[in-house]
């Protein structure tokens, strides 16, 4: 087991956003949790990514396990550059005064300047041949798409195996969606563990390998992602058939 | 009836107050202190409008104070007083009385009017630029009083008691005293009915989302130029009052430092509460105030020890630490000031019962 | 005579080209869909239509008047009103308050009304209030009306905001990415809102969005736009198998 969340309690102040919920991921697989807004993906990111209040929140309760060892204690930084697990967030928070290139080599901030490095940027050229072209544009001069595909770039060049993505198909043309996902499942099939948050649910289900249903805080469905698609009851509440 | 027990509760917070100073109850230090306190709740509401309400961050509301506090005290000084600079007077001294709210109206209206000065540049500009410029404007202002020596340039301009006897004269009551009631409280019901209304809306939609505000038929242009000026025109009331009160003024009382002090009361209250802004301009004044007595007091506390030094003093700039420490303080732990932006009636909801202000 | 009729629409931003020889026309009140690739320039059509840019060149007719550089008060005052990809909501004012403050258009009343307080005021503030409680009786909000959008759920706040665009009373609504954010569930919400909206208001709308299952069953006609220019147009069915368009835009399903 790569991550598992046991029993975890997140507030925010007073108001308890999470309410128990524990999961698991796999070394390899793809996973998606999938719900309305405000049942909680995000918060839960932000959990595991040690993103600290405000705008993270307090674990209460329960434990994020990485490994076999608990991240509870380990600084956001630390979560990067020791433990290599990486989050394109929503909304993409790409540095927009700075170039595509610029942006990625922020990303390798805490990785040592060898080969690997280099072949990270080829790598991240060849999967997204956009960035190659757009590399000395200023990053908040890319159309939404570009921005997206920055966003999950420079995750990659974090040299992580673990890469969470919160909403990656926000705003994208279904060309760029389909594109992005099936970029996705390469890095997959090249040994990358993805934790997916996405509203489409229907996407999600198709391309992941198990799935898990947060309602108001709360697990309330799991199951490989073929169960959950022909779930009768999810199908109706979540994926609006 | 009950609606009726907030409005009668003020009005005889109001006329029992004048009646004590008449009668000599009430020392003339305080009535100074409530006085102060009518200026500062005028200064903080009103720049609530801006900062607050509309959510820019304006930083020069003193530079109109001065506008207002010139304008009325010139023009009071030209036609009811025989002074040197603007020779015998123009009207009978008696009048100064029933034109005395005339004057301070003239002194808003000017103080409006030179906040043109910020509303113009608001249009294109927001933020930390905006907040330049309103520093500038500031500067400008004082500047100019410095240089004017018609109106006394550094030194300053005096005379305004005169204009208190002559009232005196007609009726021998603390007239100050009811002026600055009877704008206190009217600035109070002003922005009040400005900021409940559905035009007035209009400013706290700007300082939510801009955008969206003119997508949805707010002419934002417009509503920034009429926030700005009754901001503006209402600073220059409190410093016609202001210069009334002190009886003299000097371009400097009207420096970057008043505007801070502006500044510390709106967030001390709560950005967009106007209770806030009321409260917040009472504690203010009161601390102030009171510190100029606890400090000695402190001081003669602290050579009881031994230790303490016979040279050593606790200075009254010890104030200028202790009043930053408390906002430091504040925003640590209350960062959206003593009200946020809610109003008395929303902590208290039983109190809506006892007013019906439209 | 047209609703809206836009001729060679063209917007420069320095030396790139957003939009180039657009044209559309709205005869009375269609449905009509505007998809194309991310920056293919669909939401700079929409901020040209509503005042935001000053187009370089082209014109905008709308019920026969140019509306090309006014302000955007102005257009919505005309009947253009639109909603944003990123819910634009006065988040810390009541849903009523949101509604309210959208009559800026109507007011009929000036600051000095305002400050006496008289029956002109009055009168007119609670013809406003009317207005927006009918409208909140209409789309069904009206459990909502003290509550403050943010602490509402992202469905509701979507609708909130297409109820606030209602209030100016508009006769042709701009819609960008109304899908976008919410999950399958709220999305066939949305679909049922739209067209009951389009039915029962009367009004012509215009929609960019992404999800096809949205423009699909929804638009009675399509643009496709990709570089600022126009390349197709048409019906459902010959938008989705218009080989450019798949190339340009739908792309290929298979993950």
């Amino acid at each position: 087991m790569l991550l598992e969340i046991k029993n975890l309690y997140v507030k925010y102040g007073n108001i308890e956003a999470l309410h128990g919920i524990s999961f698991t991921v796999d070394r390899g697989e793809i996973v998606t949790l999938i719900g309305a807004n405000g049942a909680g993906k995000t918060t839960t990111l932000h959990a595991i990514t040690r993103v600290p209040p405000p705008e993270g929140s307090k674990v209460s309760n329960g434990d994020i396990l990485y490994n076999g060892k608990s991240l509870l204690n380990v600084p956001a930084h630390s979560i990067v550059s020791d433990y290599h697990i990486a989050l394109a967030p929503e909304g993409r928070h790409i540095f927009g005064n700075l170039t595509v290139e610029e942006n990625l080599k922020l990303a390798t901030y805490s990785r040592p300047d060898d080969d690997s490095q280099k072949k990270d940027y080829q790598r991240v050229y060849d999967l997204f041949p956009k960035m190659a072209e757009r590399r000395n544009q200023r990053s908040e001069t890319l159309s939404g798409g570009e921005q997206q595909m920055l966003s999950v770039s420079r995750a990659i060049m974090t040299a992580c195996d673990f890469l969470m993505l919160d909403e990656p198909s926000m705003g994208l043309s279904p060309l760029l969606m389909y594109d992005m996902f099936r970029v996705l499942k390469t890095l997959n099939e090249e040994g990358m563990t993805i934790l997916l948050i996405e509203q489409n649910a229907n996407l999600a289900l198709k391309f992941a390998h198990r799935g898990y249903v947060l309602d108001t805080g709360e697990i309330v469905a799991s199951g490989t992602a073929g169960e959950l698609l022909n779930n009768p009851e999810i199908k109706k509440a979540y994926l609006g058939v | 009836m009950k609606k009726f027990s907030v409005p009668v509760l003020l009005t005889i917070f109001a006329v029992g107050t004048v009646l004590a100073a008449h009668f000599e109850l009430l020392d003339l230090y305080i009535q100074t202190v409530i006085m102060f306190i009518g200026v500062n709740i005028i200064l903080s509401s009103s720049f609530n409008i801006i900062n607050g309400y509309m959510g820019e961050f304006a930083c020069g509301h003193a530079g109109f104070m001065a506008v207002g506090a010139y304008v009325t005290s010139v023009l009071n000084i030209m036609f009811f007083t025989n002074s040197k600079t603007f020779g015998d007077s123009i009207l009978s001294p008696e009048l100064a009385l029933w034109f005395f709210p005339v004057t301070m109206l003239l002194g808003g209206i000017a103080a409006a009017i030179t906040g043109l000065l910020v509303a113009l540049p608001s249009f294109k500009t927001r933020d930390d630029y905006l907040a330049i410029i309103t520093l500038a404007a500031n500067f400008i202002l004082v500047s100019m009083f410095i240089n004017m020596d018609s109106v006394g340039g550094a030194r300053g301009l005096m005379g305004m008691k005169q204009i208190i006897f002559s009232m005196e004269d007609v009726a021998f009551i603390p007239w100050m005293l009811i002026w600055t009631f009877v704008f206190t409280y009217a600035t109070v019901f002003v922005i009040r009915r400005f900021v409940t209304s559905t035009y007035g809306k209009g400013i706290i939609a700007i300082h939510q989302d801009e955008i969206a505000a003119e997508i949805m038929s707010v002419n934002t242009n417009k509503m920034k130029l009429v926030a700005f000026m009754l901001s503006s025109g209402l600073a220059g009331i409190a410093g016609g009052l202001f210069a009334h009160i002190l009886g003299y003024i000097n371009p400097n009382s009207f420096n970057i430092l008043k505007s801070t002090e502006c500044l510390v009361m709106v967030y001390l209250g709560g950005m967009g509460s106007l209770s806030g802004s009321v409260i917040a301009a009472i504690i203010f004044t009161l601390l102030i105030e009171g510190l100029r007595f606890i400090i000695p007091a402190m001081d003669t506390l602290i050579h009881f020890v031994p230790l303490v030094p016979e040279t050593f003093h606790l200075s009254q700039v010890l104030k200028w630490v202790i009043i930053p420490l408390i906002l430091v303080i504040l925003m640590q732990f209350r960062p959206e000031g003593i009200m946020g932006n809610r109003e008395l009636s929303d902590f208290f909801p039983k109190l809506k019962k006892y007013y019906e202000f439209k | 005579m047209s609703l809206l009729k836009i001729k060679g629409l063209t917007q420069q931003f320095g030396g790139l080209t957003a939009v180039s020889d657009f044209a559309t026309e709205f005869q009375g009140n269609e449905l009509m869909g505007l998809i194309g690739p991310n920056g293919a320039g669909k939401t700079t059509v929409f901020n040209i239509v509503s005042g935001f840019y000053k187009p370089t060149e082209g014109k905008i007719l709308f019920a026969e008047k140019p509306i090309d550089g006014l302000k955007p008060h102005k257009v919505t005052a005309m009947g253009i009103a639109r909603t944003f990809q990123n819910i634009r909501l006065w988040h810390d004012m009541s849903l009523l308050d949101n509604i309210l403050i959208s009559q800026h258009y109507n007011l009929g009343y000036n600051l000095f009304d305002l400050f006496v307080r008289n029956k002109r005021y009055v009168e007119n503030e609670k013809r406003m209030r009317n207005i927006a409680m009918q409208l909140l009786e209409q789309l069904d909000l009206v459990q909502f009306m003290d509550e403050k959008p943010k602490n509402l759920p992202y469905g509701v706040q979507r609708k909130i905001e297409i109820a606030r665009a209602l209030s100016v009373k508009p006769s042709l609504l701009l819609l960008d990415e109304p899908a976008a954010g919410l999950n399958s569930s709220d999305v066939q919400e949305l679909i049922k809102l739209i067209a009951w909206i389009h039915k029962e208001f009367k009004i012509a709308i215009w929609m960019i969005e992404h999800q096809m299952a949205v423009v699909m069953s929804l638009c009675s006609w399509i643009q496709v736009i990709d570089f600022g220019k126009t390349i197709a147009e048409g019906t459902p069915e010959q938008i989705q198998n218009n080989p450019a368009v798949i190339k340009a835009y739908l792309g290929d399903e298979n993950i």
